[in-house]
C-alpha cells in the first residue's frame, strides 16, 4: 500500500506544476496593462508604479515566472490589492465556510441518491424506477444558477421556512446545499442503480441467496459494498465540479466562502487574489481525487497492484 | 431477483424512442427560433416600458415584463441565439482542435503523446467551469471571450477520446485483414475506421453542446458572459434574482428555456448513445 500511494503522490508532480504554471500564464492573458486595469486609468503614476514593483512586473517573464513558483512553494500567494492581507490568509479564513458548504451538499446528495438508487434498481422498470428515472432527469437538467432562485422562491419567499441567504445555523445550510447537492445527486441515483444491477447479476449474488440468505442482507451487506467503488469514484470526480459550483451557489446565497471571494475578486479586478483563489480549488481538486484514488486502492487489493504492473 | 436481468424493458426502450423524438423537436424548436428570432419574436427586446416594470405576465406580454419594462418573452427568444451560438461555437473550436490533437499525439507516440498526456492532465485538475471563470476573468466579459474559455476547457475531452480510438482502432485484426485482401487505404480509413472513431466523438460532442450552453448561461450569471442590454438567459435569471419576491415570472421564465434545451439535447445524445454504440453492434469486438 505505501508503494502504491508513494506512486500516486509522484505521478502528482507534474499536474501540481502545470496547474502551478497555467494559473501564472492565466494573469498574462490580460488585454493591455494589467496594473491600469487594476487601479483604474486614474490611479496616480507613483501608485502604478509601487503596484507594479510588488507584482513583480517589471521583471522579465522568466523571473516573474521563477518568482512566483518560489512563492507557491513557499505558500506566499501574493498579496490582496484591494485588502493588502495576504491571499492564502483570505482564502483559508474562507475555506471552512466552503468546506461546511460542500459536505452539507454530500450529505443532501447521498440522503436522495441512496434511497432512489437502490429502489430503482429494486424494483427495476416499474414506475418507481421511472420515477426515478425522472428525478435524475429534471436533476441533471437544472442550472444550479436557476434551482438556487427557485429553492429561494418556494422555500424562503412563499413558504417563509428558510433564511434566503448568508451563512448561520443548519436553517442556512439546507437551500445552498441542495442547490449544489440535487445535480449530484441525480448522477449517483443512476450510477448506484446501473452499478447495483450489474452485481446482482453475479455469481456471488445467486450462491448467497441459494445460501438462503435473507434478501435484504444480501442487497445491504454484500451488494451495496461491491457497488461502492464507481460511487465513491464518481463523488470524488463530482467534488471538483462542486467546488467550482461553490462559486455560483455561494454568490447567490451570499455565503462567505471561497467562491464568493472569487467572484468578489474578480468584480474587484484583484488578480493576485483572482489567481490564488483558482490555483487554491485546482490543487486542493486534485488532492481530493488522490485521497479518492487511494479510497479504492484501499476498498479493492486490485487496483493496488494493476498500476504496480 | 430474477426480474433484475439485465435485459432492457420493452417499455423503457420505447420511452427512450419517445424521448428522442421529443428531445430532436424541441432542439429544432430552439434552433429555428435562434435562426429566426427576429420574425417570430413578439416584440423588440430592447424596448423599455417603465411604467410596465415588473409586470407579471399579460395578454399583451405573455411572459411578463423585467425591471425596465421589457418584454421577457421577446429578450428569451433573442437569447437563445447567444446560448445556441455559443453552444455550437465552442463544441465546433474545441472539437477541431481536439482532433487535431488526439490523432498528431495518437500517430506521433512516442515524446509527443506523453507530452500531450500530461498536458491535458494540467487541464483536467481544474475542476468544471473554474478555467473558464479565471479565463474570462482575466480576458474580460463578452461572448467571444466565453467561447475562447470554453474552447479552451473542451478541446482536452475530445482529443482524449480520438487519441483513444486511434489507439485502439488500429490494433484491430479487422484492418490488418483488409489491408491483407488488398482492401486500399483510403477505403479502410474512410469505410472502416472513421465511422467508428466518430461514433463516441458525436456522441460526447452532443452533450459538450449542452454543457457549453449551461456554461455560457453560468457565465452570464455571473456578469463575465455576454454584457447588457444584450438578452442572455443567464444574465436575465441574474436580473431577476433581486425581484423574485415580486416578480419570480423574470427568473422562472428563462431557466425554464435553458432547462427545455438542455434536456432535449441530452434526450438526442442517450438516442446516439443507444444508436451508435459500437459495443452493442459488436460487429468487430
Amino acid at each position: 500500500m505505501t508503494g502504491y500511494i508513494l506512486r500516486r503522490l509522484a505521478s502528482l508532480v507534474p499536474v501540481v506544476f502545470g496547474v502551478v504554471t497555467a494559473v501564472f500564464l492565466m494573469a498574462h492573458l490580460i488585454p493591455g496593462d494589467p496594473v491600469d486595469i487594476m487601479l483604474g486609468e486614474t490611479a496616480q503614476p507613483a501608485q502604478k508604479e509601487a503596484l507594479r514593483k510588488a507584482l513583480n512586473l517589471d521583471k522579465p517573464l522568466g523571473e516573474q515566472y521563477l518568482l512566483y513558483l518560489e512563492g507557491v512553494i513557499r505558500g506566499d500567494l501574493g498579496t490582496s490589492i484591494r485588502t493588502g492581507r495576504p491571499v492564502l490568509e483570505e482564502i483559508l479564513r474562507r475555506f471552512p465556510a466552503t468546506l461546511e458548504l460542500a459536505a452539507g451538499s454530500i450529505v443532501v446528495a447521498l440522503l436522495i441518491a441512496f434511497p432512489l438508487g437502490i429502489i430503482a434498481a429494486v424494483k427495476k422498470d416499474t414506475p418507481a424506477d421511472g420515477a426515478s428515472l425522472f428525478f435524475s432527469l429534471i436533476g441533471l437538467s437544472m442550472p444550479n444558477f436557476w434551482l438556487g432562485p427557485l429553492l429561494i422562491l418556494l422555500f424562503s419567499i412563499k413558504l417563509n421556512l428558510l433564511p434566503v441567504a448568508g451563512r448561520g445555523g443548519l436553517s442556512h445550510l439546507i437551500l445552498p446545499s441542495l442547490t449544489m447537492g440535487l445535480g449530484m445527486s441525480a448522477i449517483l441515483t443512476r450510477l448506484l442503480r446501473s452499478s447495483l444491477l450489474d452485481e446482482f447479476g453475479q455469481d456471488y449474488v445467486k450462491t448467497a441467496l441459494s445460501k438462503g440468505l435473507p434478501r435484504r442482507r444480501v442487497l445491504l451487506v454484500h451488494v451495496m459494498k461491491n457497488s461502492m467503488i464507481p460511487v465513491l469514484t464518481v463523488m470524488g470526480l463530482q467534488f471538483g465540479a462542486l467546488l467550482a459550483g461553490s462559486i455560483i451557489t455561494e454568490m447567490i446565497f451570499s455565503w462567505p466562502g471561497i467562491g464568493y471571494l472569487t467572484i468578489s475578486a474578480i468584480n474587484n479586478r484583484d488578480y493576485p487574489l483572482v489567481q490564488g483563489c483558482v490555483l487554491f480549488i485546482a490543487l486542493f481538486y486534485v488532492l481530493v481525487n488522490l485521497l479518492t484514488d487511494m479510497a479504492y486502492g484501499l476498498f479493492d487489493p486490485r487496483i493496488r497492484y494493476e498500476k504496480a504492473e | 431477483m430474477r426480474r433484475l436481468s439485465e435485459e432492457r424493458g420493452t417499455l423503457r426502450r420505447l420511452l427512450k424512442k419517445k424521448s428522442v423524438i421529443f428531445g430532436g423537436i424541441v432542439c429544432l424548436l430552439f434552433l429555428l427560433t435562434a435562426i429566426f428570432a427576429p420574425l417570430i419574436s413578439p416584440g423588440d427586446p430592447f424596448a423599455q416600458d417603465l411604467k410596465g416594470s415588473l409586470s407579471p405576465p399579460s395578454k399583451e406580454h405573455l411572459l411578463g415584463q423585467d425591471k425596465l419594462g421589457r418584454d421577457v418573452l421577446s429578450r428569451i427568444v433573442h437569447g437563445s441565439r447567444v446560448s445556441i451560438a455559443a453552444g455550437l461555437t465552442a463544441v465546433t473550436i474545441s472539437l477541431a482542435i481536439g482532433l487535431a490533437v488526439g490523432s498528431v499525439a495518437a500517430y506521433a507516440g512516442g515524446f509527443v503523446d506523453s507530452l500531450f498526456m500530461r498536458i491535458a492532465d494540467v487541464f483536467l485538475a481544474f475542476p468544471g467551469i473554474l478555467l473558464a471563470i479565471g479565463m474570462t476573468a482575466v480576458l474580460g466579459p463578452g461572448l467571444r471571450n466565453v467561447i475562447i474559455a470554453l474552447s479552451i476547457i473542451g478541446w482536452v475531452g475530445y482529443a482524449r477520446i480520438i487519441r483513444g480510438q486511434i489507439l485502439k482502432l488500429r490494433e484491430l485484426d479487422f484492418v490488418a485483414a483488409a489491408r491483407a485482401m488488398g482492401v486500399p487505404s483510403r477505403e479502410i480509413i474512410l469505410r472502416h475506421l472513421l465511422p467508428n472513431a466518430l461514433s463516441p466523438i458525436i456522441i460526447e460532442a452532443t452533450f459538450g453542446v449542452a454543457r457549453a450552453i449551461v456554461a455560457e448561461a453560468g457565465l452570464s450569471f455571473l456578469g463575465l458572459g455576454v454584457q447588457p442590454p444584450t438578452p442572455s438567459w443567464g444574465a436575465m435569471i441574474n436580473e431577476g434574482r433581486f425581484y423574485l419576491f415580486v416578480a419570480p415570472h423574470i427568473t422562472t421564465f428563462p431557466g425554464l428555456a435553458i432547462m427545455l434545451l438542455v434536456m432535449s439535447i441530452n434526450f438526442l445524445g442517450d438516442g446516439l448513445r443507444d444508436a451508435l454504440d459500437v459495443r452493442e453492434g459488436g460487429e468487430f469486438l
